[in-house]
């Protein structure tokens, strides 16, 4: 079968579904590839280099349409692009199925399937393909790009001969795919970070960063991002207090804040107020990842960059990735790719659209004719490490309550033991005649004075305890040997074979306990 | 010589024993403390060979330097993955000989009472102790050398029956007759009653009988035990070879038996105290074999197994700074103790912190890994236990587990319907990346999934220990 990809037709799309290297590795899962002209020429890969890999380029989108069994697209795709669609045809690409119902009924008409990118699940065998995070990988380090650009500072703090410069504070709020990245670019560009996220949970994953978590004065519980599949969600009136006024401490400390902060299917939460942005410096920059959906800051203008009244530039681009169109092709064209593996198991060239599969039925929203969206929950639940509950903290007062408590529960046993044992060994000697009384003595002391030794001995030794204890345990033959000279032969013959058992025992014994504590050694 | 000097021969035995058994808590003082042992058994049989009461001494020695001369044998010729076999079957010899020393303290009482005055008086060694006794003295003897020989009936066959299924001769999978545990209550019964019918009698009939059932209970009791818990069964033989000692002691009226058994009887009783901690198991419930049952459903394991070949472990070890092993008894199986070793001088060649992590119960003897890797040359003071390294695991790069299962099974504190609910084990899955050698997709000995297997961070290394490791090593120069 053939996989195409056609020019992306939205004005400032930069990004091209298949590059020359993901063509490569689509061939070598049996497929046939062809792209139109020009497409990758603004990701920097020219037709020629397509053809390079064997390739094949045709002219227009029409024909590429209509000699791909498969089309890879990026962006969603125009009603033109649907109508060339055809019966069995599969169009994989970001396809926003909430809020686009006429593409949907439009590519059903049609019977095509399509696979929308953003629909695939976040479970971990679909990472590979999960458009959406290799996306927002690039929008983070790029929003901290976009914001040095506009800031008229050093990130890193220098010491130099012109004077010291102090260096910049980034705030990110958010700390998911994008968070991170942005994070991480921060900091290693020398930027003193913080991360905020109303997840407690990735606050380690923040710190691994090298960032620093902005913890609230909040006492509520609050929802594990797990059980949403690893989002954000919408958060109690108070504790969205205790965040903004934890923010608006911030705000006039902050140079660069970057707002990563969406919650699936919904408006983006208002995070940075008129207020913030009023108190922060003059030259300070706020980059608003979530423009897209109306932005974490009202002042936020979609696909523009505006300088406020007091000198704050406010970027709200929304073409981040496509603004690093090589490496965004690059990432999503690998998406596809595996995308494309996991539809062709056999890796013979032709696709086998199992409904069965988790991830493919998720991100499949039209097949055969029919309109699968919304897909049905996931047989596997997207996360399932669920944080322990911790155990609670005691006071001192408790611990030491509860350290009394354990002693006294202690001394009472151990009186217990001591009171029902003297008892059972005084009743004892009212009836064992003496003799008996001095073995027993010497009995229970052998036994106490075991106790207290072996609790000391290494657990590596284990072994060699045991061979040890067995060698000596043979002091048996003392009992065959005291009894081998007295009466019958019955007796002489069973002593002596004791003695003979007791002999292999002692000097096998003694002799593996030395060949084994030899073997130990010291580096 | 007289009696007096023979008491002091045996003080001074029974200290250095102390001090042999006290030296072990550390691998140098150990190897002083053998020679302790050794000593200490030479004085006792050389004093009590020159004490009064035994006679054909001669014969004694010879059939000494007999046994001498096997043990060494097999002392030198064993294999260290061995080990857990050789101590099983040097129990069954101390509970045989201690059933035969009892039945030679039977049969002299029946042959001393049998005696008027004047002929007691004209009796040597082990008869004219028995002699002096009076009836409630004698009453005593009786329920001592009974204890005795029901002690060493049941260590004898148990040990006998531990030692075919740790050298594979019996089927290491629980098995029961019919009937289970009521047969082994039934023998338990049916030894009492012998025993009252024995104290009354002093018959020899009670005595062969209740032998019998404890030679029964012995082989029931341990057939009905699984491989894995094969650490509290050997330790707990090494716990009754002890008693059996020193009822022996009792009977006859040594003390050194007496203190030397009850020094071996608590040694055994604590380590199969510590390996069903480490099992978080109860004693009873170890020997009455089998898991308990499930409290509610297991944990759905989600997740598939990712296989690894032996070029991306290269990879990975050579990225990494710090690298915890985990030996299991796959590895004994393997023996792959040596490339194992080897794998740890290259590594720690380029200076990387190379561990190892022991589970209390890895293995089928208390110890067992220790010793293998010892055995290999692994330089004990990086090798380490549970407690010591459990806190490390999210410090450390790679986590590589070699024939390990349910040690390393997280159920053990995710799912609390889990059968191993509890059980401390060694968190290897919270390194950065673990990497399990095993041989298949199986479960391990208790039979239950390992999430493990499926967590992200986990890949598997199929195939046989001993042979990744090789193609590992020559993957790593």
């Amino acid at each position: 079968m053939k996989i195409g990809a056609p020019k992306e037709i939205l004005e400032g799309e930069n990004r091209v579904a298949m590059t020359p290297a993901s063509a490569k590795d689509l061939q070598k899962l049996g497929y046939e590839c062809v792209i139109e002209s020009g497409a990758g020429a603004k990701a920097g890969f020219a037709d020629a280099m397509y053809e390079a890999a064997g390739v094949e380029v045709v002219k227009t989108a029409a024909a590429l349409f209509k000699a791909a069994d498969i089309v890879a697209k990026v962006r969603i795709p125009t009603d033109a692009e649907l109508k060339r669609l055809r019966k069995d045809q599969t169009l994989i690409t970001f396809f926003n199925p909430g809020a686009n119902e006429e593409g949907l009924k439009l590519a059903a008409e049609k019977g095509a399937s399509v696979i929308a990118m953003e629909m695939v699940p976040r479970i971990s065998r679909a990472q590979k393909m999960d458009a959406l995070s290799s996306m927002a990988n690039i929008a983070g380090y790029r929003a901290v790009i976009e914001a040095g650009n506009n800031f008229g500072r050093f990130f890193t703090g220098q010491v130099t001969a012109a004077g010291k410069v102090p260096p910049a504070k980034v705030l990110i709020v958010g700390a998911g795919v994008a968070g991170l990245a942005a994070i991480g670019t921060s900091t290693s560009l020398g930027a003193i970070t913080l991360a905020f996220d109303v997840r407690p949970e990735v606050a380690e994953q923040v710190e691994s960063m090298g960032a620093e978590f902005v913890y609230l004065d909040f006492e509520e519980e609050q929802q594990d991002g797990a059980a949403t599949g690893g989002y954000a969600s919408v958060q109690s009136e108070e504790f969205r207090n205790a965040q903004l006024k934890k923010f608006r401490e911030l705000a006039p400390e902050v140079d660069i804040v970057i707002t990563t902060a969406l919650i699936p299917n919904r408006e983006a939460p208002e995070l940075w107020t008129e207020d913030m942005v009023q108190a922060m410096k003059p030259g300070s920059v706020i980059v608003d990842l979530a423009a897209e959906k109306g932005g974490n800051c009202k002042l936020t203008v979609k696909d523009e960059k505006i300088v406020t009244e007091n000198g704050v530039t406010i970027i709200g681009y929304t073409d981040f990735p496509s603004r690093m169109a090589a490496q965004a092709s690059t990432l999503y064209a690998t998406n596809i790719r595996h995308m494309m593996s996991d539809l062709t198991p056999e890796k013979d060239g032709v696709v086998n659209h199992d409904m069965e599969d988790d991830v493919i039925r998720s991100s499949t929203v039209t097949h055969q004719g029919e309109i699968t969206f919304p897909p049905p929950p996931l047989k596997v639940q997207a996360i399932a490490a669920k944080t322990q509950e911790k155990p609670k903290e005691l006071t001192p007062e408790e611990l030491k309550a509860k350290e009394a408590a354990a002693f006294k529960a202690q001394t009472k046993q151990q009186a217990i033991l001591l009171g029902v044992g003297g008892a059972l060994m005084l009743i004892a000697g009212l009836f064992a005649p003496a003799s008996f009384m001095q073995h027993f003595i010497v009995f229970v002391l052998s036994v106490f004075i075991g106790f207290q030794v072996i609790w000391n001995v290494a657990h590596s030794l284990h072994t060699p305890l045991m061979a040890v204890t067995n060698a000596i345990s043979s002091i048996i033959i003392l009992g065959a040997l005291m009894q081998i000279g007295s009466g019958s032969a019955l007796v002489i013959i069973l002593a002596a074979l004791s003695v003979f058992m007791a002999g292999i025992n002692i000097f096998g014994g003694f002799l593996v306990t030395r060949r084994m504590l030899a073997m130990f050694q010291k580096s | 010589m007289d009696y007096g000097f023979t008491i002091a021969a045996y003080v001074v035995a029974a200290v250095l024993f102390i001090l042999s058994l006290g030296g072990l808590s550390g691998q140098e003082s150990a190897k002083r403390a053998v020679w302790y042992g050794i000593v200490g058994m030479a004085l006792a049989v050389a004093a009590t060979l020159v004490g009064p009461g035994s006679g054909l001494w001669l014969l004694s020695i010879v059939l000494i330097a007999a046994g001498g001369v096997i043990g060494y044998y097999v002392a030198k010729k064993v294999q260290m993955t061995e080990m857990p076999q050789l101590v099983a079957a040097m129990h069954s010899l101390v509970g045989l000989a201690a059933v035969f020393v009892g039945f030679i303290a039977h049969i002299e009482l029946g042959r001393v009472a049998a005696m008027d005055d004047t002929a007691r008086k004209a009796l040597e060694g082990f008869a004219a102790l028995i002699a002096k006794k009076d009836a409630v003295e004698i009453n005593i003897l009786r329920v001592e050398l009974f204890l005795g020989i029901f002690i060493g009936a049941v260590t004898f066959t148990g040990s006998v029956i531990a030692y075919g299924k740790l050298a594979g001769k019996v089927t290491s999978k629980a098995e029961k007759l019919p009937g289970g545990h009521i047969l082994n209550a039934g023998a338990a019964a049916l030894s009492v009653v012998c025993l009252v019918w024995y104290f009354n009698t002093g018959g020899m009939l009670p005595l062969a009988i209740m032998t019998l059932a404890a030679l029964f209970i012995g082989y029931h009791l341990i057939m009905g035990i699984g491989g894995a818990d094969m650490p509290v069964v050997v330790s707990m033989l090494n716990s009754y070879s002890g008693w059996a000692a020193a009822a022996i002691g009792f009977s006859l009226g040594n003390d050194l038996l007496i203190v030397v058994g009850a020094l071996v009887g608590s040694s055994g009783a604590i380590l199969s105290y510590i390996m069903c901690k480490a099992m978080n198991r109860s004693f009873v419930s170890v020997i009455l074999g089998g898991f308990g049952g499930t409290a509610g459903p297991a944990m759905e394991v989600e997740g598939e197994q990712v296989a690894i070949d032996s070029d991306g472990v290269a990879q990975a070890l050579d990225d990494a700074d710090s690298i915890i092993i985990i030996p299991g008894y796959g590895m004994a199986v393997a023996q792959a103790q040596q490339s194992v070793s080897e794998l740890t001088k290259r590594l720690r060649a380029k200076g990387k912190n190379v561990r190892f992590a022991i589970h209390p119960v890895a293995g089928r003897l208390p110890g067992h890994m220790n010793v293998l890797l010892a055995e290999a040359k692994v330089p004990y003071d990086i090798v380490l236990e549970m407690d010591e390294i459990n806190e490390d695991f999210p410090e450390t790069d790679v986590a590589i587990v070699i024939g390990s299962n349910d040690i390393v099974n997280p159920a053990a504190q995710e799912d609390p319907n889990s059968p191993i609910a509890g059980m401390p084990v060694l968190e290897c899955w919270k390194a950065k990346q673990v990497f399990v050698s095993k041989r298949g997709q199986g479960t391990g000995y208790s039979g239950i999934e390992n999430p493990l297997f499926y967590k992200e961070n986990t890949r598997m290394f199929y195939g046989d220990a001993k042979k990744s490791l090789d193609e590992l090593l020559t993957k790593i120069q």
